[in-house]
This record gives structure tokens, sequence and C-alpha cells, in this order.
């Protein structure tokens, strides 16, 4: 059993793998981690001796995680949406943010699609084109 | 593709030769300008610009918070007002 900032207990898997639950550490960061250390990257978190995995949890303190980088993204967007900037007016619609399409896909922001009642003038063009 | 940091931020001379002018006789007026692609100075904080959209001058008072981005950001192109029917989410 691994705890490492907080809640995150990955198992069973090679340690640089398992570091990338934590929210904020990528497969970049954990390897950059477990070289630091001089771990075996391969090794499973359930054979890691106690001490190395107090090595981890200090290595892991230096970077922005969890929370506090959850906070941070979310206090750069509201200064977006707070100077009513084009970004953040964006966010605030919840749509693409960075100028893609949304005639069709954007489905990630928008959501599941919702069909919207469509005058008849569109209906027709719609059998046409179909 | 990010601008140079080299070369620096850019601003319309423009621009700057205005808000310079302003600064320098101490007067506060409405600045109207096109020049969207200008960047956010310091100098801009506290005055209010209006800023072209195409359209109209969209008038746009400059707070701390908007240094470093460009002031057609806040000044909106497009109009959507809704599909008919409405209703839906929101």
């Amino acid at each position: 059993m691994a705890r490492i900032a907080g809640v995150d207990l990955p198992r069973n898997k090679r340690v640089d793998i398992a570091l990338t639950a934590i929210y904020g550490i990528g497969r970049y960061t954990a390897v950059q981690i477990v070289t630091d250390l001089e771990i075996d990257p391969g090794k499973k978190v359930d054979t890691l001796a106690e001490n190395e995995i107090g090595q981890l949890r200090d290595k892991v303190q230096e970077y922005k995680i969890e929370g506090d980088l959850r906070r941070e993204i979310d206090q750069n967007i509201k200064r977006l949406m707070d100077i009513n900037s084009y970004r953040g007016l964006r966010h605030r619609r919840q749509l693409p943010v960075r100028g893609q399409r949304t005639n069709t896909n954007a489905r990630t922001r928008k959501g599941k699609a919702r069909t919207i009642s469509v005058g008849r003038k569109a209906k027709e063009a719609a059998r046409k084109g179909g | 593709m990010a601008r140079s940091l080299k070369k620096g931020p850019y601003i319309d001379p423009k621009l700057a030769k205005k808000i310079a002018a302003m600064e320098r006789s101490g007067s506060k007026r409405v600045v109207r300008t096109w020049s969207r692609r200008s960047m956010i100075t310091p100098e801009l904080v506290g005055h209010t610009l209006a800023i072209y959209n195409g359209k109209k001058f969209f008038p746009v008072y400059i707070t701390e918070n908007m240094v470093g981005h460009k002031l057609g950001e806040f000044s909106p192109t497009r109009t959507f007002r809704a599909h008919s029917g409405g209703g839906g989410r929101r």
C-alpha cells in the first residue's frame, strides 16, 4: 500500500506508470522522478521498500499537483472570464476555446448531442442535401 | 505559434503615440482604434479604448488583468442570438 500525495494509491503497476495516477504527473515527470531517485522504473509498487516510498513522497512534493494544480487552472479560467476576453466568453458558454469548428463535432465541450428544433427552411435544405 | 520574445510586444505605433500624448496631457478620453492586434501594455491600464469589431467601436475599460492580451480579444466580432424554438439548456 503506497499512499502518495493524499489519496492516490496505485498498485501492482510499474512505478513510472503508477505515478501518473497522481493528477499533474504524466509519463514525462514520472520517469524524471524515478530516474532522479534512482529507483528502477520497472519495479512494481507492491515491491517498493518503505524508504523508497518515502523518497517518492518527498520528491512528489516538489511538483504542483492535485488540488493546488486544479485550483490554479480554475483560477486561470476564472481570470479569463472576469476580464471578458473572448476565451473567457467561450468558457462561459461551454464551447471550444481555441477556434475549433462548432457546426459539427465539439462534443467534448458541448456534451451529449441534443437535437434542436429546426425551422421549416432548414429541414427542406437538409432533405435536398441528403 | 507565439511571437518571438526578441521582438517584444507588438503595439500599433499610432496607438502608442496617442496614449503617450494623453498620458502627458493627463487627459482621459476614449480613444478609437482599429488596431485589434495590439498587445495591451501596462501603459494602457486605466484607459478606455473603443475597439473596432468590424461594425462598431466597442468600448473597453482596460484593467490590470488584461495586460498581455490583445485588444481584439475584448471586442467580440460575432453575434449569436440563439436558435429559434429556444428552451434547451440554461
